[in-house]
């Protein structure tokens, strides 16, 4: 038995941290403000090498793993959550699929700007009336003279609609066997005529994150561009979401971090009956509580991480850690706006902001019912 | 170019400090890289992309100190050098540079990089005399800087502005924290800097033995900061703070 990290993920940590804090937190509340995607910072972020940790060095990455690529997500997550989703989104929904299921060529020609951190790129599957119900998808892609002839739409789609966006792998039908759907995974280009981004969406949270609907009027991309074997497609975005739901939960830990630490050093400054709020019992049992979920948070998410690293089965694992570390982030966050008062509803701080960006983390790559269900099909089989 | 920059593993200067006598208790803070000598490391980064050439780094401290080392070498720099030594505990500025220039002279160098002082000493010393005893120049307080053809040219931060200080290599450069932006090292660089060469050295590997000359007498915390004076406006507050400012010749 291991629980620690190695001395390199330590420093590793201590360097995102610095840099999360220098660079990031004193622009966090302004971007947020200004629903503003922060392309300078991004590209900093992929100087660090921060989106090609899991990838290897001859396709443009860090040669690192999963795990180093979570230490990110939360240490950039603990200052602000735009940015890690950004961070997230884009090695775990953007570049994976490529890396996973592309042939040696697609890794060539679509992976190393995205390991470097120069482009991103999102996926699409989830539709205005396909969200849990994923197999629900409408949009279809029929074959016409080398060339698949997309139409459709997608939404709630993250880093497709920036300026250093560079490609959308979608779930498409194309075709029917035995009265089921034949869904795959095509590559679509920004840029390709009949691809379009809407203007971003106004959210609840995460406003510097690039959120966008698309649509697909006779979309045409090389036949080339399909991703994984035709009709794998569904079963390749469940592949993708086992990994992604660890990133969320990883977000998620950052989350109840970042209230945690500003719980504690607003309870030792603010005063009330004569001295610091820490001293309250009410205030110290909730910080006590934030902890408890921080520290187990963690451990479910790193070793479903370390896991995956491993090569083990780790479905069951990744959802738990999601479902786990966003319930508690749901609730770290509300408890740590209560220790704030009033102030915990001023913009000032950044707890309020926690406050709007921890929903959404119960909702995105999979919801929490959706990871009951893969929790519990996983004991009891299909039910 | 042979570049050697000069580091220090110091306790977290964001930290309160403790003392133990008149020592600073270096238990009892997290240690890090100087965060002055992450300029200095940036700086020989920098000339030996331009230039061509090798980054060494090098200190003297405790087999701890080895954590900062991993730290430049995680930034790029090519191989490290630590004195380490329990005789040195202790070692006062003239002893530390004695240190330095021995360890820096067993090879050909160009330039000898430094912070304009450490974040825990402060003597600010050392630089000045490990050119004296390398018999090289020294060109100090660089906020800007530049190698050519042989020649280093500095801009030397001054009280009014700055000095324009040129010299010819090899030479001792220090750097002030406005020179550059350090770069943050890359997950690629922490664990390259695993498998970099470190040498380790005793005092008897450069043939010396050194001893403090000076010794800390007593150790007295700042003077708090005063309260400072307020001035109620009752019409004629503006004219007083100005004379306030004209006395305290600020303006």
């Amino acid at each position: 038995m291991d629980f620690a990290f190695t001395p390199e993920q330590e420093e590793f940590r201590r360097t995102v941290r610095a840099f999360a804090e220098r660079e990031i937190a004193p622009r966090a509340g302004e971007i947020d403000e200004r629903g503003e995607f922060p392309v300078d910072l991004v590209l900093e972020m992929g100087r660090l090498g921060l989106f090609g940790l899991p990838f290897p060095e001859e396709y443009g990455g860090s040669g690192a793993d999963f795990t180093a690529l979570c230490i990110a997500i939360e240490e950039v997550g603990r200052v602000d959550q735009s940015m890690g989703i950004t961070l997230e989104a884009a090695v775990g929904l953007g570049a994976m699929p490529i890396w996973m299921f592309g042939s040696e060529e697609q890794r060539r020609s679509w992976l190393p700007p995205l390991a470097r951190g120069e482009r991103i790129a999102g996926f699409g599957l989830t539709e205005p009336e396909a969200g849990s119900d994923s197999g629900a998808t409408r949009t279809r892609a029929v074959l016409d003279g080398g060339e698949w002839v997309i139409d459709g739409s997608k939404a709630f789609i993250t880093n497709v609609g920036t300026p250093i966006s560079q490609h959308v792998t979608i779930t498409a039908v194309t075709g029917e066997s035995k009265g089921r759907k034949e869904i795959s995974n095509i590559i679509v280009p920004v840029g390709t005529p009949g691809f379009q981004a809407a203007p971003p969406y106004r959210k609840v949270g995460w406003h510097a994150s690039d959120t966008r609907a698309l649509s697909f009027d006779g979309c045409r991309v090389a036949e080339g561009n399909l991703l994984g074997a035709r009709g794998e497609g569904f079963r390749n975005f469940l592949a993708v979401l086992d990994a992604g739901r660890v990133g969320v939960g990883a977000l998620a830990v950052g989350l109840i971090q970042g209230c945690l630490d500003q719980s504690v050093a607003y309870a030792k400054e603010r005063r009330q009956f004569g001295r610091p709020i820490a001293e309250f019992q009410a205030i110290r049992f909730k910080i006590a509580d934030m902890a408890v979920a921080a520290d187990l948070a963690r451990l479910a998410v790193y070793r479903a991480a370390w896991m995956k690293d491993r090569g083990m089965p780790f479905k069951r694992e990744a959802a738990q850690a999601k479902l786990f570390a966003t319930e508690a982030a749901v609730s770290a966050a509300r408890e740590a706006v209560q220790i704030h008062g009033g102030y915990g509803l001023m913009e000032e701080y950044p707890v309020a902001r926690f406050y709007r960006d921890s929903k959404v983390l119960e909702i995105g790559e999979g919801t929490s019912e959706v990871q009951r269900l893969v929790i519990a099909r996983e004991l009891l089989g299909s039910g | 170019m042979n570049i050697t920059v000069c580091i220090k593993q110091v306790p977290d200067p964001n930290q309160p400090y403790k003392l133990s006598g008149t020592r600073l208790d270096r238990e009892a803070v997290q240690p890090v890289l100087d965060p002055g000598d992450e300029f200095g490391v940036e700086a020989g980064l920098k000339l030996a992309e331009a230039h061509g050439g090798e980054v060494t780094v090098l200190s003297m401290g405790p087999a701890k100190a080895m954590e900062a080392m991993r730290r430049a070498l995680s930034m790029g720099a090519h191989k490290g050098i630590l004195v380490s030594d329990e005789a040195l505990a202790g070692a006062d500025a003239q002893a530390t540079a004695q240190v330095l220039a021995a360890a820096i002279k067993r090879n050909p160098f160009d330039l000898v990089i430094a912070g304009t002082e450490s974040a825990d000493g402060s003597t600010g010393a050392v630089p000045a005399m490990i050119a004296e005893l390398l018999g090289v120049p020294q060109a100090t307080f660089a906020k800007q800087l530049e190698v050519k053809e042989g020649t280093l040219t500095i801009h030397r931060q001054t009280q009014e502005g700055y000095d324009v200080v040129e010299c010819a290599l090899p030479a001792v450069l220090t750097v002030t924290s406005g020179v550059n932006e350090p770069r943050y090292p890359t997950f690629k660089g922490i664990m390259q800097a695993k498998n970099k060469p470190v040498e380790q050295l005793s005092a008897a590997d450069l043939g010396l033995s050194v001893a403090a000359s000076q010794q800390v007498a007593a150790v007295n915390p700042a003077p708090a900061r005063g309260q400072g004076e307020i001035f109620e406006d009752d019409g004629t507050g503006a004219a007083r703070i100005a004379d306030f400012l004209k006395n305290a010749k600020v303006i």
